[in-house]
């Protein structure tokens, strides 16, 4: 899963292609155009290598933190079939990470400096998870819905100019959209099981809906930075496309189990646009900045399990030689 | 098949298939929290093996007159369980998880191995097909084992602290069973005493190999109980963790 990686809006788009060679840099946006990949030894502008490095950094560090709240969930799932496919599905997600930091050290940015700015706080993940779950329908919302959101944006992007990116966007998708279907029959499941179980997977929709609304980010503001993005492909579509396509998709299908959404002013207006309220940008912005309610958690467990599997790593880095206990 | 030899079959599915589905959920507490993502995966995927292969047994079980395989994992409370005491244990650091998980699998390996050539045909059928899973998780365990054993001088200390308090609990897991004979005797079984011999020939090179000592053997005390429902404190909380959706309404599908 993933959510949109988040870009500063207040990047100046002027400094952009400061200091490239003009030359270099018209051949590099030719081949783009024509639809050739970048692959990681071929020339191109540091800032579309700070910019690459950044997404796909965020993008790894939203699969092992997205791990932790569905992850706390395997402990507890209900019944054999239920277990075994939430531990696959978070053994993905893992696997995703490890995928994507790959792909970024081919840009020249190590998988330890990466998890060391994300325990520092220094880099950003997907906001959702900042947000707790609260029961076992919370972990089916998010296997499902969040998944389908990260869904959307990866096929985007699986369409962008970097070349190991998009190879390891393409193998996420074809996993993740198993994700998608186990996340979908476990809350049909819910949706038509006992009352309990209404009640469970209804409170937990509504609890998500917000950071479901957040999840693609605020509406681009269409700037001299997004327009680069967009034509260096790194950016593939807009944040409002996204979750435009994210509803027409979803929402008949959750009003279709008989579910509600928390917002009343949500529907399809006539030229076949969805309407609805503006999430709430402020405490957007002050969960990303690290107000959320587990933003302090997430960082936490994050760098307790670094701190506790040190020795294992530095113990991974001897050479062959061994060691020999001293005889006295 | 007479009714001794069915409740001894039955006794020797119970332990083998609750030792499966313990370990493997406490392996699953690692996902997440690996030292490096690859054993964060590799944690995960053993634990997606053993959970598969003890819902394979309760399958049997059922077959057998039990009831069905979510209600009995998931309806019973820690006394009811026959898992040795070694799997309860937290998975504390690295080092115990992983000397656990060698120990274990080198006994689980052995274990299958023996019953698929054993009287009791669908046990056999099992068996066959699960050595073939367990081959990965003894060579995962003997390659790390090795390595940290022997890597520098915190791991060597961690892995022997570990080792140490893992393996009077590693003894329990051959806790003789009352039905022992008639197991060997219909050729069903091969017994724990066989099993444990053999472990121990097995262990032995790696142990050398990652410079780790074996407690003397005056000082062995096996922890016997779990397999007639003797655990320590630690199982009942799993228990209560594992169950506590299922148990929130139990007329529901999951």
């Amino acid at each position: 899963m993933y959510g949109n990686a988040y870009i500063d809006p207040n990047d100046k788009a002027t400094a952009m292609t400061a200091g490239e060679d003009p030359k270099k840099l018209e051949e590099f946006e030719a081949r783009i155009a024509r639809g050739e990949k970048i692959e990681p030894m071929d020339w191109m502008p540091k800032e579309y290598r700070k910019q690459l490095v950044r997404m796909i950094e965020q993008h790894g560090h939203s699969e092992i933190i997205g791990a932790l709240p569905e992850g706390t969930w395997i402990t507890r799932a209900p019944g054999f079939r239920r277990k075994l496919a939430l531990m696959a599905k978070v053994q993905d997600e893992v696997g995703h990470a490890q995928l994507l930091y790959s792909a970024a050290e081919t840009l020249g940015k190590s998988r330890e400096a990466m998890i060391n700015d994300l325990i520092t706080g220094k880099s950003k993940y997907s906001n959702v998870f900042n947000y707790p779950a609260f029961t076992w329908a919370d972990a089916c919302i998010i296997a499902w819905l969040i998944d389908a959101g990260a869904i959307i944006n990866q096929v985007a992007n699986a369409k962008g100019s970097y070349g190991p990116y998009c190879r390891a966007l393409d193998r996420i998708c074809t996993e993740e959209s198993f994700h998608l279907k186990y996340g979908h029959d476990n809350v049909v499941t819910l949706a038509t099981g006992t009352p309990k179980q209404r009640e469970m997977v209804q409170a937990a929709l509504t609890r998500w809906w917000p950071p479901i609304m957040h999840f693609f980010g605020p509406s681009d503001k269409i700037s001299n930075h997004t327009e680069i993005l967009m034509r260096w492909k790194v950016k593939m579509a807009t944040n409002d496309d996204m979750r435009q396509q994210f509803l027409n998709m979803y929402v008949p299908k959750i009003w279709d189990l008989g579910l509600t959404l928390p917002d009343e002013n949500l529907k399809k207006n006539a030229e076949g646009k969805w309407e609805y309220t503006e999430p709430d940008w402020e405490e957007f912005k002050r969960v990303i900045n690290g107000g959320g309610p587990c933003n302090a958690e997430r960082l936490a467990v994050r760098r307790n399990a670094e701190e506790r599997g040190r020795w294992v790593r530095e113990a991974l880095n001897t050479t062959e030689s061994k060691y020999i206990v001293p005889l006295a | 098949m007479n009714q001794n030899t069915t409740d001894a079959i039955k006794e020797l599915l119970y332990k083998m298939a609750d030792d499966l589905l313990i370990i493997g959920h406490r392996n699953s507490e690692w996902t997440g929290l690996g030292p490096i993502l690859e054993e964060d995966i590799s944690f995960s995927s053993m634990a997606q093996d053993k959970i598969g292969q003890a819902q394979a047994l309760y399958v049997l079980l059922n077959e057998l007159g039990e009831q069905e395989p979510d209600t009995v994992a998931f309806m019973r409370n820690a006394n009811q369980f026959h898992n040795s005491q070694l799997v309860e244990l937290p998975n504390g650091e690295y080092d115990f998880s992983l000397v656990r998980h060698f120990l274990f699998d080198h006994a689980d390996q052995l274990r299958f191995e023996a019953l698929a050539n054993s009287s009791y045909e669908p046990l056999a059928k099992v068996a066959r097909k699960v050595k073939g899973e367990l081959k990965y998780h003894v060579f995962h365990g003997n390659t790390w084992f090795v390595k940290l054993g022997s890597a520098n001088e915190e791991s060597h200390n961690r892995m022997q602290a570990a080792f140490n308090e893992a393996w009077n609990y590693a003894l329990g897991m051959f806790e003789p069973s009352k039905n022992e004979d008639l197991l060997i005797g219909e050729g069903i079984f091969e017994g724990e005493e066989t099993l444990q011999e053999k472990w121990l020939a097995n262990i032995t090179p790696y142990i050398i190999k990652a410079g780790i000592s074996i407690p003397s053997s005056e000082t062995w005390k096996p922890v016997y109980g779990g397999r007639v429902g003797n655990h320590t404190n630690h199982l009942s909380p799993l228990v209560e963790e594992m169950s506590e959706v299922f148990r929130y309404d139990p007329t529901a599908e999951w």
